[in-house]
């Protein structure tokens, strides 16, 4: 069953093509990595999906739902409403966490309940406990961002995403910028949610994770799926020179 | 020859320095409020990417910038009256000079702060759903007003300042007083000894309190550090 059709996905910065026509289709369940080199495109490309970024071309649909509508000269026209509403549907973990540092953890994972859905602040704080205890942070509840490590950070992060509800959970190299001590907490819990069955996307640099934990991995170069496949047939027989060179590169050091 | 300092009949006359100093705060108070509601309204205006409605606020905000406030002040009590036929008290007329000369200048205040605040706080508000305005008011806002207490002081100190120009449309404010005072007991340097140390008292311990302020937020356990 498939919840995520992207087709011909485009994206420009100014003069440099980014995206050059994505197309990617995710079934319910399936847990995707994608892998590139920096500049391949694969930050942009996980942005677009909850429209972080608005797409420059191509169209995305959401559990058969077409997103946009068609403008005269065959662009996509969004209205911020429905964004509004995918984002609530598609979650999203970052790079930099982005926690909000004049909230507690739980008032981080509250937020999104009270503000968005209006929710009771005692039936959105049973919520939030219940969020942080998944992630193994029930005793931070109180605690303030700055006085949290980075993998407690990027676990409120999680909860907070997981919070809404989402049927799909976006992951932007959420490990990146973590001292190396802490990553393992981090996709452990990442490892829970997939035990889960839920569909996710991950970009990462972890190969090792990405084996484990994907069903497929997708090789960005130039702006293009170069390669895909199951974990066995990308990291373990790539076919193509570029991704056998990408793995090399980040095999250098491995023993 | 030793100046005989002189300062009972300067005294003698509290009440009416007291009056005074109550109009100073009533029309620094009201243009205060007012220019912080309006600042904040012409820097989301300037923010906007749409330019029909950024042009204007930028233009407002420029033009209070950059001429004398009390050339707004003239033109706001002798000028505008003539255009609209409608006649002005001098604390109407101080009062709404001065809320949009500070607005002009809390603008860009705010939207300094504004803009110091990372773009990483606008995607994790996006990110859980937010719109635009609920990002602003919960995510962006507590944390950028944090950053601009100090910049917010000194412009509040500055207005308070810049209320004496009132005095010359006849408002009985601090320095009306003064100067009314002076003329009455010949006593011009005792007066305005008493008068530059009226505003001294308020205005320090008006920048003491917000300096408590910030404390208070820097200790209460939230940090802009993450």
């Amino acid at each position: 069953m498939t919840i995520l059709r992207v087709s011909g996905l485009t994206k420009r910065f100014g003069a440099t093509e980014v995206l050059r026509g994505i197309d990617l289709e995710v079934a319910r369940g399936e847990r995707i990595a994608i892998l590139g080199a920096s500049g391949s495109g694969k930050s942009t490309l996980l942005r677009c999906l909850n429209f972080m970024e608005r797409p420059g071309g191509g169209t995305i649909a959401l559990d058969g739902q077409m997103l946009g509508r068609e403008g005269r000269a065959g662009e996509r026209i969004y209205r911020e409403n429905e964004l509004i509403q995918v984002r609530q549907r598609v979650g999203m973990v970052f790079q930099q966490f982005n926690l909000f540092p004049h909230m507690t953890a739980i008032g981080n994972v509250m937020e999104g309940l009270r503000t968005v859905r209006g929710m009771p602040k005692p039936e959105a704080e049973a919520r939030a406990r219940k969020e942080l205890a998944r992630v193994g942070l029930a005793e931070k509840a109180d605690t303030y961002p700055a006085h949290l490590s980075g993998g407690q950070k990027q676990r409120v992060a999680i909860a907070r995403a997981l919070a809404m509800d989402p049927e799909m959970l976006l992951f932007d190299e959420p490990t990146s910028a973590l001292d190396p001590e802490l990553v393992g907490e981090v996709l452990a819990v990442i490892l829970a949610l997939a035990e889960e069955g839920r569909t996710m996307l991950l970009v990462t640099h972890e190969l090792g994770f990405a084996y484990h934990v994907a069903t497929r991995i997708i090789f960005l170069a130039d702006g293009a799926i170069h390669e895909q496949g199951t974990p066995d047939e990308v990291l373990k027989n790539p076919k193509k020179e570029r991704t056998r060179a990408f793995l090399a590169s980040h095999r250098q050091f491995s023993f | 020859m030793a100046y005989q300092w002189d300062f009972s009949p300067v005294l003698a006359n509290a009440p009416l320095l007291a009056q005074g100093l109550a109009n100073t705060l009533k029309v620094t108070g009201t243009a205060l409020v007012c220019g912080v509601a309006l600042g904040l309204v012409l820097a989301l205006l300037r923010l906007s990417p749409r330019r029909f409605l950024s042009w204007p606020a930028g233009f407002v905000i420029e033009v209070f910038r950059t001429t004398p406030p009390l050339v707004q002040l003239f033109w706001f009590f002798f000028a505008l009256p003539i255009l609209v036929g409608i006649e002005m008290t001098p604390f109407v007329a101080g009062a709404v000079t001065f809320s949009i000369q500070s607005a002009s200048f809390f603008a860009e205040v705010f939207r300094a702060g504004i803009q110091s605040i990372e773009r990483g706080q606008w995607d994790g508000a996006r990110a859980i759903g937010m719109r635009h305005d609920q990002a602003l008011r919960r995510i962006i806002l507590p944390q950028a007003v944090k950053r601009m207490i100090p910049a917010f002081m000194e412009r509040a100190i500055e207005l308070m300042k810049t209320t004496t120009l009132i005095a010359t449309i006849s408002y009985a404010d601090l320095l009306f007083a003064a100067n009314e005072v002076s003329q009455k007991t010949f006593r011009p340097l005792e007066t305005y000894t008493v008068v530059a140390l009226i505003y001294f008292v308020v205005i320090f311990l008006a920048s003491q309190v917000a300096r408590l302020v910030e404390l208070r937020l820097a200790r209460s356990g939230e940090s802009t550090v993450h």
